[in-house]
């Protein structure tokens, strides 16, 4: 299983903030998992439109060709604004 | 080092003073604390909320006081982030950094702030007389954290 998070903006127009996921056959990395989810349609094609997506894996920032295994916790949302 | 994300307010007083308690080490203190503004991109802003990412927030925070501590010699180091609902005017961050002196303190403090801008998951939702809006990151911020990039260091 993978578990997904979205957060902010993001988590706003997709209308959930957490889903899990069986790992999809072919998903090895960050860009092919955002592919995927984006093929939903709709709001959310925003991971294919939204300027300047961030990711992580398992807590830690990471790139669209970081690697995505089951078990993993995969985050998506936009840059952050705290302080 | 202590790191906290809480919806309670601080005491920059009680929290400086606790940082530097039974340390004759410390020779400098040097502290910034963020405040809610009542206006932001031309529109008056009534409340803000803030939200963030439990456990790799935390994470991210201690990872760039870490970051820190390897590249000048601090004594001690605080990071205390506000999430939930603000008002303008209410305390939203204090980083506070001891060393022996001022130098190292002043810098080491400047560099967590500008990280934490641009590397710690927060998010900032304004309530607007247009509406509510999630707050766009700033390219200044990312220029700010830039400035501390060492020669040589990989880029992201």
């Amino acid at each position: 299983m993978l578990k997904i998070l979205y957060f902010a903006g993001l988590r706003e127009r997709l209308g959930q903030g957490s889903e899990e996921l069986e790992l999809p056959a072919g998903v090895s990395d960050v860009a092919a998992l955002r592919d995927l989810l984006a093929s939903r349609g709709g709001a959310w094609e925003s991971l294919l439109t939204l300027r300047n997506l961030r990711y992580a894996v398992n807590q830690q920032m990471a790139r669209l060709d970081s690697p995505v295994q089951a078990g993993d916790e995969i985050a998506f949302f936009p840059p952050v604004t705290g302080g | 080092m202590r790191i906290s994300v809480q919806e309670a307010d601080f005491d920059v007083g009680a929290e400086l003073a606790a940082l530097r308690q039974g340390n004759p080490q410390i020779g400098a203190v040097a502290s910034f604390v963020g405040l809610v503004r009542d206006d932001n991109d031309g529109a008056g802003v009534a409340e803000m909320s803030l939200e963030h990412y439990p456990g790799m927030t935390e994470k991210a925070l201690a990872e760039i006081v870490e970051a820190a501590c390897r590249r000048w010699a601090i004594i001690d180091a605080l990071v205390i982030h506000r999430v939930g609902r603000l008002l303008p005017s209410d305390q939203i961050v204090l980083v506070a950094v001891a060393g022996a002196h001022r130098g190292e303190a002043f810098a080491a403090c400047a560099f967590i702030m500008d990280y934490l801008k641009t590397r710690a998951p927060f998010w900032k939702r304004e309530v607007t007389p247009a509406g509510a809006r999630w707050v766009d990151a700033r390219d200044a911020d990312d220029q700010a954290a830039a400035r501390w990039r060492e020669p040589g260091a990989q880029t992201d």
